[in-house]
């Protein structure tokens, strides 16, 4: 049987013409589709609603699933099940089902299951304002699930990143066998611009054991790609007889709750697997950096006023730059490290009190100056108002 | 006709060998069961059960949330899917959903299902997905030592209700007949054949069936309540249990005083079995008329 095949024909088929005038939401629906992803659990939450509805109209065009469920603690369970039988399979939220899936997805960590969440963040804490956009969970994205784990959060800044990012967000997801976020919000997902459909989709799969259950042992490193840590997978129903257990697990899968080795073992496998990787996942753009003594460092929405300030400001001749993160976590420290040489002082615009700005500070050295931009409330920055930041600093 | 575990036994021989080695998950023993605890009959009853449909078990996956009863997948050898507390349902409704060729039978417990996971329960009933649910009830938490659950009797004492539980019990299979299960079963470990054929027919029903077992906690439940001893806890199901039939026939035809005798006590046997439309096979009709749609 051959897994989380897709017919790329019949997916552009039912998108429809390659450039479309389309909001980020669907835009990530679209990704999903030509990503190959055959299920979608969802349950509706402003401004994330569009990405179950894009799913329940287009998935069933492809053969593939919709599926309302109850709530969003149910709505990734389903998926983290559907993963299981060896399709690709995700789900969409914002801020409160986010929150709600916390468990889950630290589950979906512990037991190595490649998952997809969209989260289109909006204003909290609690309910605040459903229909506005913020990036209130970036913290949350990276510590929301208690214990020990590592996540991959990628942060769209426009409607072809939401698509483009649906795509990596499966192959990361895939490649290393981990839940894997796109940190969209309610700007980006309810914005309506220029998409284009890509002619060809580059896709990576979950390496699949060829050992018989035998010799297969789920949950140690692979033996198909010597060298890497992420085990081999056997979908259920391909008769490996698995046993998966978000309990601490020996390398056959078994619990083993009172031994230290063993969840150190497991648990620093886990997350080397993509900290070791952490160079190759380093995604970083830079704008206008080459002179740069100041840096405005952002992501998502709130790239889109910087990088309008940041040319304002150059015309009034500050030698200023952008760095924008692509993917937010693992956070690219070694990329702040260096940054460190380059410039003397860094802005931090989020909408939000202050989130990514901690890793950063971390990351930079200390003589570099940090100034934290916040903007809650529902709005993004207006230029104006980073460029005002950016001439107090100057 | 039903066949019983006794001409299971009587027709494919005392091969307990056998079985074990074809259900029994090695590596994975001792089991963490107490003594007197009857969730080791609830997997015997449901091996007979699968061995009686010649299931093919690389197609059978075993689903579970957590608590004592949610440890059985572990202990068979098939897929397993030990998940988070009370979600087993949503986790499962996700493998069917996307391969449907597979059998899924859940695992839970009257915490994992009634408290923390009643809204997936509920749902999972309502959608009539094709999953078969075995639920497990002690009346108890009691992998933590013996907390009030949902099922918990009036009066109990638990170590939070220290004093008397003051709260009214679900009936959870009245739930399931109430949200339209299509089959629901509820027997005792103590009835050593009928829950085989329910989990039997719970597996072949097309929708979801939910087959609730009563299965003794001496250790969490019984020990606070007079019932420490595992006779005393299989002598309370017996006089506190009555057969559906039994119970409709005193119902409507008893004398009040009989039918005050028998108001309190615990209907068992196959509670409802009725045909309604299935969520897979419904979403494959869907499809299939969409895909059709689409091509013209």
């Amino acid at each position: 049987m051959e897994y989380g095949r897709v017919d790329l024909n019949l997916v552009k088929k039912v998108l429809g013409p390659k450039t479309q005038f389309e909001i980020g939401d669907m835009a990530c629906v679209y990704g999903a589709l030509l990503a190959g992803c055959k299920f979608f659990a969802g349950y509706p939450i402003t401004p994330a609603s569009e990405l179950a509805e894009g799913a329940a109209r287009l998935l069933p065009r492809v053969g593939g699933t919709y599926i309302q469920m109850e709530d969003e603690i149910a709505s990734i369970a389903a998926a983290i099940g559907a993963s299981w039988t060896g399709e690709r399979a995700m789900t969409g939220t914002s801020g409160p089902g986010f929150s709600l899936m916390q468990e889950n997805i630290g589950y979906a960590a512990m037991t190595e299951t490649p998952v997809v969440i969209i989260d289109i963040q909006r204003t909290g804490p609690s309910t605040g304002q459903p229909t506005q956009g913020a990036q209130g969970d970036m913290m949350q994205a990276k510590w929301g699930s208690h214990g020990d784990y590592e996540i991959i959060a990628l942060a769209p800044s426009s409607c072809q990143e939401c698509l483009d990012m649906t795509i990596m967000a499966f192959n990361l997801a895939e490649k290393y066998r981990n839940p894997v976020l796109v940190m969209g919000d309610g700007e980006i997902g309810h914005l309506r611009e220029r998409i284009v459909i890509p002619d060809k989709v580059d896709l990576t799969f979950r390496t699949l054991t060829d050992l018989p259950r035998e010799q297969y042992i789920p949950f140690v490193p692979s033996k198909v790609n010597p060298g890497s840590k992420v085990p081999d997978f056997a979908p259920f129903g391909s008769g490996s007889h698995s046993y998966i257990t978000g309990l601490t697990h020996n390398e056959k899968g078994f619990p083993s709750t009172d031994k230290q080795p063993d969840h150190d073992r497991l648990v620093r496998r886990i997350m080397e697997k993509i900290t070791d990787d952490a160079e190759k996942l380093v995604k970083v753009e830079e704008y206008m950096m080459e002179d740069a003594d100041i840096a405005v460092i952002c992501y998502g929405a709130t790239a889109r006023p910087a990088q309008t300030a940041v040319e304002d400001a150059r015309r009034l001749g500050i030698k200023v730059g952008m760095v924008r993160l692509l993917i937010a976590w693992p956070f690219p420290y070694s990329y702040f490290a260096k940054l460190s040489e380059r410039v003397k002082k860094v802005l931090v615009p989020e909408m939000n009190m202050g989130q990514m700005v901690h890793p950063i500070r971390e990351a930079l050295d200390s003589k570099v100056k940090v100034y934290p931009m916040n903007k809650i409330g529902g709005e993004t920055h207006l230029p104006v108002d980073i460029l005002k930041g950016i001439k107090e600093v100057v | 006709m039903m066949e019983t575990k006794a001409e299971v036994r009587e027709t494919k021989g005392l091969d307990y060998e056998r079985m074990r080695a074809k259900y029994l998950r090695k590596g994975m023993w001792p089991t963490i069961f107490c003594t007197g605890c009857g969730h080791g009959s609830v997997l015997d009853y449901t091996f007979w059960a699968l061995e009686d449909l010649g299931l093919n078990m690389d197609k059978v996956v075993f689903v579970s949330g957590i608590g004592c009863s949610s440890r059985l997948p572990g202990y068979i050898e098939a897929d397993g899917l030990h998940t988070t507390h009370g979600r087993s349902i949503a986790f499962a409704s996700g493998i069917k959903t996307m391969n449907p060729e597979l059998t899924v039978i859940v695992f839970t417990g009257d915490g994992d299902c009634s408290g923390i996971g009643g809204n997936h329960f509920l749902h999972g009933v309502r959608r009539n997905i094709d999953i078969t649910v075995i639920a497990i009830n002690n009346f108890i938490y009691g992998m933590t030592g013996g907390q009030l659950a949902p099922t918990t009797p009036r009066g109990a004492i638990t170590t939070t209700t220290p004093y008397g539980n003051v709260e009214n019990p679900f009936n959870m299979a009245e739930i399931a007949m109430a949200a339209g299960g299509s089959y629901v079963a509820r027997w005792t470990v103590s009835h050593p054949y009928q829950p085989i054929k329910s989990i039997k027919d719970g597996i072949i029903k097309k929708g979801f069936a939910f087959i609730e077992m009563l299965s003794p906690c001496p250790t969490a439940y019984g020990r606070r309540n007079k019932l420490g001893e595992v006779q005393q806890l299989w002598n309370w199901y017996d006089d506190n249990t009555i057969p559906k039939e039994d119970y409709d026939k005193i119902m409507k035809f008893g004398t009040p005083q009989e039918q005050e005798a028998v108001s309190d006590k615990i209907t068992v046997g196959v509670l409802q079995n009725i045909e309604k439309p299935e969520f897979t096979t419904e979403y494959k009709k869907m499809l299939d008329r969409v895909m059709k749609a689409k091509e013209k």
